[in-house]
């Protein structure tokens, strides 16, 4: 595990969240929030491992559940099953292609609130529902299909940026080192 | 199908999981606000800069405009004066009146200008957090308004940040009174329409209703939470629901909960 590439991803994370709280004008300006966790946890689940998702599920639900009114620790698995989802099936995926992370953003941003909702439901809380749930839906899996790709790239680019390369072992060996000189 | 890695992090999202829901209320509560503390430094940092970002439009505003500004400020507090003198002499006279038939004296409320810090990220919440807390003297149940009418209550309190349910919210629901008719009723959720995030549903109205649309809808003050008299919205249309057994309306709140930068919190 890259402990560089962790940091980071929890950093966007953080920053996730404090943007989805902080910043009302999607809400505004298209009716609905727009989630940036989902594409974060797909681009997570095709670019690095399995303990980056389940570290990045659990401190990205923490917050969100920290600054909204569903209990605590409930979109930990819907995030987690999200990104559990793509990581199992990343080898069959097209991953480096704009459409399949567009797809799979799509996706992941639509199964996360549902997921969530059902989870609230079953906790017995009372959400405000209603028509206008569906457009939020609609909102937050286009806004969600529309950053993953966006996300993907950025990640990439932070990464270049701040993670160093990992040093590939070349193929010299000093033991088989044939030495020229006089017999 | 799984291998052992994937039992393992299965097994720590589900504990997790099942270990936060089954804590107390209280400590969940205190594990909220530890971790929303983490977010108050760049909520602190968005607050400078839109003040900076304030402050440099203000020097750009021209003299002329800003004396125009002055002269208009100028006049309306000379008008708000007046009225003060005028709502003083009123309850004053208001407590006079009280003490003579024996009445419990409604005492004056204080108010707690604050800022809006950040909303609730999922859509199906309604409520904000403010920039004050139990060390400003807020409480649950506090009831919140904005200049045009109430917007909601505060539920949960940190030290120096609160979150204000708003109205509309399954969470909040008021007591109010038509203010044409007298008739009572209960305003409970945001409206299952599409459209306007200001309308909320007025339920439990009695059967043979007199409610119209345009009508104003304030507080009445039973349930203890809100005081009475705050302005809240007006009847957009009525309905006949449960097979005509009892009435619901519509009603459009004066305060836009989707617009809102600071909200007066009122303290007894």
């Amino acid at each position: 595990m890259n402990r560089a590439r962790l940091i980071l991803l929890l950093v966007l994370a953080y920053l996730a969240v404090f943007f989805q709280a902080a910043f009302d004008w999607p809400q505004r300006w298209l009716g609905g929030p727009i989630s940036l966790l989902p594409p974060l946890m797909v681009c997570a689940a095709l670019r690095l491992g399995l303990t980056e998702v389940t570290v990045l599920a659990l401190c990205g639900g923490l917050w969100l559940d920290a600054l909204s009114a569903n209990p605590l620790g409930t979109s930990l698995l819907p995030l987690f099953l999200a990104g559990w989802g793509v990581w199992r099936w990343r080898e069959a995926l097209l991953r480096e292609l704009d459409y399949a992370q567009l797809i799979l953003g799509a996706c992941a941003s639509l199964a996360v609130p549902v997921l969530t909702l059902v989870l609230v439901l079953s906790k017995g809380a009372e959400p405000s529902l209603g028509w206008h749930t569906a457009w939020h839906l609609v909102v937050l899996t286009v806004g969600g299909a529309v950053c993953t790709p966006l996300l993907f790239r950025l990640l990439e680019r932070l990464e270049r940026l701040f993670v160093h390369p990992e040093i590939v072992a070349g193929s010299f060996r000093p033991d088989r080192e044939i030495k020229r000189g006089r017999y | 199908m799984f291998k052992r890695p994937q039992w393992v992090a299965f097994s720590a999202v589900t504990l997790a999981v099942l270990v936060l829901w089954n804590l107390p209320d209280r400590l969940a509560a205190r594990v909220k606000i530890a971790l929303g503390a983490l977010f108050l430094p760049l909520f602190g940092l968005v607050g400078s800069a839109q003040h900076l970002a304030a402050e440099a439009s203000r020097a750009v505003v021209p003299r002329a405009e800003l004396e125009r500004q002055l002269e208009a400020l100028r006049r309306e507090n000379l008008r708000l004066q007046l009225e003060l003198t005028r709502a003083g002499a009123a309850f004053e006279e208001n407590q006079r009146l009280r003490q003579l038939l024996a009445w419990r004296p409604a005492g004056p409320w204080q108010t707690r200008i604050c800022s809006v810090l950040a909303r609730d990220p999922e859509a199906w919440w309604q409520a904000i957090h403010i920039d004050a807390g139990a060390r400003a003297g807020l409480r649950p149940g506090l009831p919140v308004v904005v200049p045009e009418g109430l917007i909601g209550r505060v539920d949960r309190v940190a030290p120096t940040t609160a979150e204000v349910v708003l109205l509309g919210d399954p969470r909040c629901r008021v007591a109010v009174v038509v203010r044409e008719t007298g008739e009572t009723g209960v305003l409970t959720t945001r409206s299952s329409g599409m459209g306007d995030p200001r309308l909320v549903d007025l339920t439990h109205l009695p059967r043979h209703l007199a409610v119209q649309p345009g009508q104003t809808v304030f507080t009445s003050g039973l349930g203890g939470v809100f005081p009475p008299g705050l302005p809240v919205g007006t009847v957009v249309d009525t309905r006949s629901v449960g097979y005509g057994l009892y009435s619901e309306a519509r009603v459009r709140l004066y305060a836009d909960p989707s617009r809102l930068r600071e909200v007066i919190v009122l303290l007894p």
